[in-house]
């Protein structure tokens, strides 16, 4: 197997099936993420997108397909899946805190225990990724403290303290209230702008028209359609794409 | 008038609410809540002088019938009361606490097995923990009693093994069964978005437990756990039967003593009850106390 270089994609997802059981959610799926960019991934509830991003991360296995991050196989039957969650960050909806650490607590963990890493120099970057989510002052809170925005950021730094090669949004704004959802993406935003490959599954269109360099429309499993955002919204061919799109916009 | 049929109109206020759809209906019990427990502390405090009302009143009773006089039961019962204490009922003190500690340090292990995902440690720990929690403690008592050896020889030394010690044996195995089912539900009641949360830090499995699951599980646990050395406590007086020298057996002994007087069976049993009835009330009601504290914060 050929080595991985920066010009191969960082994220390759080959003809991805997943069944849970009997029903089949992906049918077929290929997408490839180079290093640095932006995907977004959108379409209904129930079409498969945040099953396909956890399988990026082998939180859920697949039946058929390939997919590789970096060069590692996650089809593998010997896969290393401590290797590969070093390399992939996540970001669940619901945050997913552990609500007995404080916000510094929650991004030190890992680093520390996964990584074995010096915990001065862990603490001292969870200090900067805290000023980097616009959190600073809230080092000592417990989660359950935070508002749900100031929760999913922590969630984010936490993610970033890994220092990952790829982070994955799982619909992180989708339990957030209005106000709270901007402060969010401009965490997000900022990591784009910073060259952070970004995997995002989202409902919020008008983000990603503006950081996305490429958007995937999933529907019933499959990708329907695809393209840069400057042709995806005013483009688009396909019925379903044009009538979901219609109904958001 | 009006306002008064508004209000009979509105359902829940008036009158019941009924509807066809499927409803929620709230949680009335915890998954390993107390039962016994919340019963115990649902007791009003005076329960103890109605429980001693026997025990004060028995002998007015007896006088009325003409064979024994209040003085003679109460100076009976009296005379015993130091000896009960010191040398029954704090016995059943420390055959509870043994009972315990040895109950929760093997019961935490199978429950922790319990959830392992290795089929050969899990379903054995599960058949353990079912074979215990299903069988009567008295029977159990007996067949450690019978069971066990009277002695055990290590490296030409005998070392004897008293009946209470068996006792504390017999009595830990059905504890073991409980805290491990105790255990596996307080595991198993953390959201699996934090086992995903862990896993996709790159925490191991066994970091997971350790670091992140079992420290929000632990304070669910108080409560059902004194449930448990509560009723533990209470069912110390089945050792009797081994002829462990504990309250009852003495309480009967002491008696013998006294000539066997029937008149002074329930002050004697009347007395052993108040003293378990107040050392496991506060325990219940710490328990409800705690249970309803940590219910809240999830």
């Amino acid at each position: 197997m050929a080595e991985w270089t920066e010009k191969d994609p960082i994220v390759s997802i080959q003809d991805v099936h997943k069944y849970f059981g009997e029903l089949q959610v992906l049918k077929g799926v290929s997408l490839d993420v180079m290093k640095g960019e932006v995907v977004c991934i959108i379409g209904p509830s129930g079409s498969g997108k945040s099953t396909l991003i956890r399988c990026v991360n082998a939180l859920n296995d697949i039946q058929g397909g390939v997919i590789k991050v970096r060069g590692i196989d996650l089809t593998d039957p010997e896969l290393d899946k401590l290797a590969l969650r070093k390399r992939v960050g996540m970001v669940f909806q619901q945050y997913n805190l552990f609500p007995h650490k404080t916000a510094m607590e929650n991004i030190m963990m890992a680093p520390m225990l996964v990584l074995k890493e010096n915990e001065e120099e862990v603490r001292q970057r969870a200090r900067d990724l805290m000023k980097k989510v616009r959190l600073e002052g809230k080092e000592d809170a417990y989660p359950g403290e935070l508002s749900g925005g100031q929760q999913q950021r922590v969630a984010i730094a936490r993610s970033l303290a890994m220092s990952p090669d790829v982070m994955l949004f799982d619909e992180v704004t989708a339990a957030l209230d209005p106000e709270t959802v901007k402060e969010v993406l401009v965490t997000i935003k900022d990591l784009a702008q910073e060259g952070m490959t970004c995997i995002l599954v989202t409902h919020e269109m008008g983000f990603a028209r503006e950081i996305a360099d490429h958007i995937y429309f999933t529907d019933n499993g499959v990708i329907v359609e695809h393209g840069p955002p400057a042709t995806f919204f005013s483009e688009a061919k396909d019925p379903r794409t044009k009538e979901f799109l219609s109904q958001i916009l | 008038m009006a306002a008064r049929q508004t209000r009979h109109a509105i359902p829940g206020l008036g009158r019941t609410a009924t509807t066809d759809l499927p409803v929620l209906k709230p949680l009335s019990r915890p998954v390993a809540g107390p039962t016994a427990t919340e019963w115990l502390a649902g007791l009003p405090w005076w329960t103890a002088l109605v429980l001693m009302a026997p025990v004060m009143l028995w002998p007015f009773y007896v006088q009325a019938a003409g064979k024994f006089t209040v003085i003679t039961a109460f100076g009976t019962l009296g005379k015993w009361v130091p000896f009960l204490f010191m040398s029954g009922f704090l016995f059943n003190i420390l055959i509870s606490m043994f009972a315990m500690l040895f109950g929760t340090l093997a019961g935490a292990a199978l429950g922790l097995g319990q959830v392992s995902k290795f089929a050969f440690i899990n379903r054995p720990s599960w058949f353990f923990t079912q074979l215990f929690r299903n069988s009567p403690w008295l029977v159990i008592l007996f067949i450690v009693l019978l069971a066990l050896p009277f002695e055990i020889v290590i490296f030409g030394f005998i070392i004897s093994i008293p009946d209470w010690m068996k006792a504390v044996f017999g009595l830990s195995l059905p504890i073991m069964a409980n805290i491990s089912e105790i255990v596996r539900g307080a595991v198993q009641s953390v959201p699996t978005a934090q086992w995903e949360a862990s896993e996709s830090l790159a925490f191991t499995r066994r970091q997971t437990m350790w670091r992140i699951i079992l420290p929000q599980c632990f304070k669910r646990m108080i409560p059902p756990w004194m449930n448990w050395y509560a009723i533990l406590t209470m069912a110390t007086p089945l050792c009797s039967l081994l002829g462990v020298e504990e309250i009852i057996t003495l309480s009967r002994q002491a008696m013998e003593a006294e000539n066997n007087h029937p008149e002074l069976l329930v002050p004697f049993y009347s007395f052993a009850l108040v003293l378990f009835f107040i050392y496991c009330y506060p325990i219940a009601r710490i328990t409800v106390a705690l249970e309803r504290r940590y219910a809240v914060k999830l």
